[in-house]
């Protein structure tokens, strides 16, 4: 169930952290880094939207309840 | 005969020795050192107790040992409590145990190392055993007291620090009866789920006794085996377990526990808005540089040149046509003073003038007659004056 999400959440970042790389380095076309600089803010308010309404979640695994082995 | 009446069987002796010690060591300590103990599988515990010059066999059933935090090592100095039995089939007695405990901290200090010494030596510290924990985990299982301090903080800073993730509790006891058995079952139950990244397993401070289960062999192997990465968290800062050597990453802390296993909201949100500050200016920046190199190309003399010969040569035809204006305007002149000039020259012809300065045209038939000898004096004449024609010599 929140599996997707969270991986996508993760690779967002990743490629978040990619595209600064890239436009760090500054040896691509100024088409191309403006289209990877429009790439970097979606995915920096995806992140940022995710990061910002992210609740805790907490369950408890329940024991088989020993049947009579330890009396 | 005599012998008869005081020979015993050997079951009456037996019997009488049996009843004798029984009755007369109901309840009794015994201090002396552990060997050859053996748990069978049943769960009872069979060991000898010695000292220097002397030992004596115990058994300890499964009902009362696991009441016992620690688990007994051969050589461990320990104080039991029980009453002697007497078994008859094989004509021995032994110390049947109910409770037992170490015979000081030394004890457990002394065992610590040596379980420690043990499963080093079998390699479960090795780090090449250790696993990688996961830097995004999406869900943590924890291993610990549902109740316990402990778990408050690890929910309560996970909330805070990165409310992504998911914590899984297998509750477990964390000290005493079988507290270790239980931290084994909720690892093995936590690795039973498809999708825990990261196992944590702890509790909070306190003394070498209370974090024992944590220093059982049973819980070293049973982290040794976890498939997931297991972070061990016990005690404070200062308390090493066992189960800290044989984890994939020791914590000092349960709170520190979930600082290490999770990345920080804090400093993701600074990445983002890092990101999206230093980028808008870097690219805003990468595009005034290409506006300026633009400029640059346009102002430049060979780009230029274009626009100078359209400006040149819009000059050199603004000039033509100005000359060709003037010229066309000098003839135009030119002309018009001719035409004036003949036209004066007409008009100075222009009879209506002359007619105006009292001169009179006489006229025949329509035609001017400018010689008197032209004159028919029979025929009508016309006198055109300035201002009106009159015939004469009309009769």
């Amino acid at each position: 169930m929140t599996k997707k999400k969270d991986n996508s959440f993760e690779d967002s970042l990743k490629r978040l952290q990619e595209i600064s790389d890239t436009l760090e380095k500054g040896e691509i076309s100024l088409e191309e880094s403006i289209k990877l600089y429009e790439e970097g803010i979606n995915l920096a308010k995806f992140c940022y939207t995710i990061l910002k309404q992210a609740e805790l979640k907490v369950t408890e695994l329940k024991k088989q309840l020993e049947n009579g082995i330890k009396e | 005969m005599l012998e008869t009446a005081n020979i015993f069987s050997v079951s009456e002796i037996t019997n009488l020795i049996k009843v004798t010690l029984e009755e007369n060591f109901q309840e009794i300590n015994i201090i002396g050192e552990i060997s050859n103990f053996k748990a069978h599988i049943s769960g009872h515990w069979y060991f000898t107790l010695k000292d220097a010059n002397a030992q004596i066999s115990c058994t300890m059933w499964r009902g009362v040992n696991n009441y016992v935090f620690f688990t007994p090592q051969d050589g461990m100095k320990v104080i039991v409590k029980g009453k002697v039995t007497v078994y008859p089939p094989r004509g021995s007695y032994q110390i049947d145990v109910r409770s037992m405990k170490p015979a000081g901290i030394g004890e457990l200090q002394a065992a610590f190392e040596k379980l420690k010494q043990k499963l080093s030596d079998e390699g479960l510290f090795d780090p090449v055993h250790k696993k990688p924990v996961p830097k995004f985990p999406r869900k943590i299982g924890i291993a610990t007291a549902i109740d316990g301090a402990a778990f408050q903080d690890m929910k309560s800073i996970a909330a805070r620090r990165f409310p992504l993730i998911e914590l899984v509790i297998a509750p477990c006891k964390v000290q005493g009866e079988s507290a270790a058995e239980e931290i084994v079952e909720s690892i093995k139950l936590l690795n039973k789920q498809k999708d825990i990244d990261i196992i944590i397993i702890g509790r909070g401070g306190g003394s070498l006794e209370d974090l024992w289960a944590f220093n059982e062999e049973i819980v070293a192997r049973a982290v040794f085996d976890s498939k997931i990465p297991i972070i061990s968290a016990v005690g404070h800062e200062i308390d090493f377990t066992i189960s800290d050597f044989v984890a994939d990453l020791r914590a000092p802390t349960p709170s520190a526990a979930i600082e290490l296993a999770t990345p920080n909201r804090d400093d993701l949100f600074a990445f983002i808005s890092e990101f999206s500050y230093y980028f808008t200016e870097k690219i805003s920046g990468i595009i005034n540089d290409n506006i300026q190199e633009i400029e640059l190309i346009t102002s430049s003399y060979g780009f230029r040149l274009p626009q100078d010969l359209i400006k040149s040569n819009t000059q050199f035809l603004d000039n033509s046509l100005l000359r060709f204006q003037n010229f066309f305007d000098n003839r135009m002149m030119i002309d018009a003073n001719q035409l004036r000039l003949m036209e004066s020259k007409i008009e100075s012809y222009n009879i209506t003038n002359t007619l105006k300065r009292g001169f009179v045209l006489a006229k025949q038939e329509g035609k001017i007659v400018p010689r008197k000898e032209k004159i028919e004096l029979t025929k009508p004449i016309e006198l055109e004056f300035y201002d009106g024609e009159i015939k004469i010599n009309n009769d």
